[in-house]
């Protein structure tokens, strides 16, 4: 797809998240927009899924395809608007999101069956380690597939992390892409003064990974060439981490940059406001 | 009355060991992870066939769990191993989001459960796990009575889909089931039919009752033995047609009282059959350091306290 082509997608995906967020009047959309230029990137360009007449076709194992998994569920909206866009489920699906009987639970689940989705995840710190186990299935299953997964900053301060960024390169898993989405923000404030993950990259990089950075996390372009980048560093022993420097709230004036839209949902007003920055390219479910 | 005996002395987790080294040859799929303890679970025949499908976690049992439900993303059946404690309390909500809510087919293996780790003390003796992982929505509960009966649960779980905790222990105990034997999930296994008490017993307590169902038969008093060797789902009816019959019923775990098979008992019996209840388990108290026979014995986890029970629990009836 050409760059001016997602952009439009991605365009759309941030008028899906402030619309489901308005629409339960609950839920994150400050994350959700800082990151939907690496959604976008992924399930539109970067990653091998399995389809059948263009549309994918969901399989638990996914087998022989590239897995993404979220670690952070709290940006469920993002990775539901790109999944439903993408082809996994009915868009009308996300009207849905966040009320009673809908498979677009909170933060994502695998109980009620949501193609796309492969482990609840939202208690933080757990998704890196359900990555690199099956990232270590594939291996032991002889599948060149790759398995990507993309964590909080404010995620980092969990010890778990830790515990599976060691493993990762004793078991030379060089299969893997873990992103961090490096916003500065968490609920309670900018995460320097919550609780400072100083050098995160040196960090990685002292536990043996190996570390590069997309300055631009909002740029599509810089996003594919990072994406690129990051794949072919695989397959010599090591993990990649990918340093995706994001505006919280991007695309969104007033919501960009601050902790505050973390969380929180917008009213009528806002989301009229919201709307009219962002283009409908596909149209609204 | 059937009488049990037995030729030789065994830990329950090297049936879980040897359970592990036949499914390695039986089933590819099959893989075992462990956090530092490869010794402890009796991991080594296991690992010298299959050294590809066996992954030293280190120790950090956290992400051992995590990475047990992405290993079955892939198919793989991930066998995560580690004490008791280390494999429930400490990593309850990575089993409840990674594995429990998220339906993933892992196989949680517990060894050192209970008082009967020993010198070790409290801070090793978890009395708490059953009733932890039986609180999780779709876990599976599986506490065996033996070496033979720990080696066929091992084996069967594996052919099972779904979430298991599988909990087992470090002292060496008469083995007097079947070498042979086939385990059937969820299904009590009569020790011993009787008439005056019923005497639910899982785990090591099940080798405790059956020599007090023979002090008992000295004293006149014809008691019921049964094996509740899966916690959850539990055989409710089992439990009912044998209370049917004798109208009283003592449950042995080596447990806390809160939360284990009494309790799960007991909610049997509140909602389909009134009778007399006595628990024979830890109450509500940390263990300590001790040999297992003191511990047991200050516990009041031996044939004795039993027996003692199923006569409190027939006085009532």
């Amino acid at each position: 797809m050409e760059i001016e082509q997602l952009e439009k997608v991605a365009s759309q995906v941030r008028r899906d998240i402030v619309r489901m967020v308005h629409g339960c009047q609950s839920g994150h959309p400050g994350g959700s927009l800082g990151c939907t230029e690496l959604f976008v990137a992924l399930y539109f360009e970067r990653l091998k899924l399995k389809e059948e007449g263009g549309k994918p076709v969901f399989d638990m194992n996914g087998t022989d395809e590239d897995l993404f998994f979220l670690s952070n569920g709290h940006i469920s909206p993002v990775w539901y608007s790109t999944l439903a866009r993408r082809g996994y489920f009915p868009v009308e699906e996300l009207a849905t999101f966040r009320k009673l009987d809908s498979r677009l639970q909170g933060h994502p689940t695998t109980h009620e069956h949501l193609e796309g989705i492969r482990i609840a995840s939202g208690s933080l710190g757990q998704g890196l380690s359900v990555a690199l186990g099956a990232a270590t299935a594939k291996k032991l299953n002889n599948d060149k597939g790759i398995v990507y997964v993309l964590m909080g900053d404010g995620e980092q301060q969990e010890g778990q992390v830790w515990e599976a960024v060691t493993f990762a390169p004793h078991h030379e898993v060089d299969n893997l892409i873990a992103f961090i989405d490096l916003n500065g923000q968490q609920i309670d404030g900018p995460t320097v003064k919550v609780m400072n993950n100083r050098d995160l990259g040196k960090k990685y990089e002292a536990f043996g990974w190996e570390v590069i950075s997309i300055e631009e996390g909002n740029d599509m372009a810089a996003v594919l060439k990072g994406l690129y980048e990051a794949k072919s560093r695989l397959g010599h022993g090591r993990p990649i981490l990918v340093l995706l420097h994001t505006g919280m709230g991007y695309g969104v004036d007033f919501m960009m940059g601050s902790h505050k839209w973390h969380g929180v949902a917008p009213n009528d007003e806002q989301l009229a406001a919201a709307l009219g920055q962002l283009e409908e390219s596909l149209g609204d479910y | 009355m059937k009488k049990y005996t037995f030729t030789e002395k065994k830990d329950t987790r090297s049936g879980f060991g040897a359970g592990m080294h036949e499914l390695g040859q039986q089933n590819p799929n099959v893989v075992a992870l462990c956090a530092d303890l490869v010794g402890s679970l009796k991991l080594e025949p296991f690992i010298k066939e299959n050294p590809d499908r066996f992954i030293q976690c280190g120790i950090s049992e956290a992400n051992m769990i995590g990475l047990s439900a992405g290993l079955t993303i892939g198919g793989k059946i991930p066998f995560a191993t580690t004490f008791a404690n280390f494999a429930t309390g400490r990593v309850y909500d990575q089993i409840r989001q990674s594995v429990a809510y998220s339906n993933k087919n892992v196989k949680i293996c517990a060894s050192h459960a209970g008082l009967t780790l020993g010198e070790d003390g409290a801070t090793h003796q978890i009395l708490e796990d059953l009733g932890m992982m039986k609180m999780l929505p779709g876990m599976t509960v599986i506490n065996p009575c033996d070496y033979n009966q720990t080696k066929a649960a091992t084996i069967a779980i594996a052919d099972y889909e779904g979430p298991v905790y599988l909990r087992f222990g470090r002292p060496v105990i008469p083995v007097f089931t079947d070498a042979d034997q086939k385990f059937e999930i969820g299904k009590a296994w009569m020790v011993n039919e009787g008439t005056d008490v019923s005497i639910f017993a899982t785990g090591h307590m099940v080798w405790e009752a059956i020599q007090a169902g023979e002090m008992l038969e000295a004293e006149g008093i014809n008691a019921e033995i049964i094996n509740i060797h899966t916690i959850k789902p539990l055989d409710e009816e089992a439990i009912l047609k044998s209370v049917e019959k004798t109208g009283c019923v003592v449950s042995a775990e080596e447990h806390n009282r809160i939360g284990g098979l009494g309790d799960s008992i007991a909610q049997v019996l509140v909602k389909h059959k009134l009778a007399p209840q006595e628990y024979v388990a830890v109450d509500d108290s940390f263990g300590e350091s001790g040999t297992p026979a003191q511990l047991l014995e200050k516990y009041g986890l031996t044939a004795k306290h039993i027996v003692e029970a199923a006569k409190r629990a027939i006085a009532r009836k």
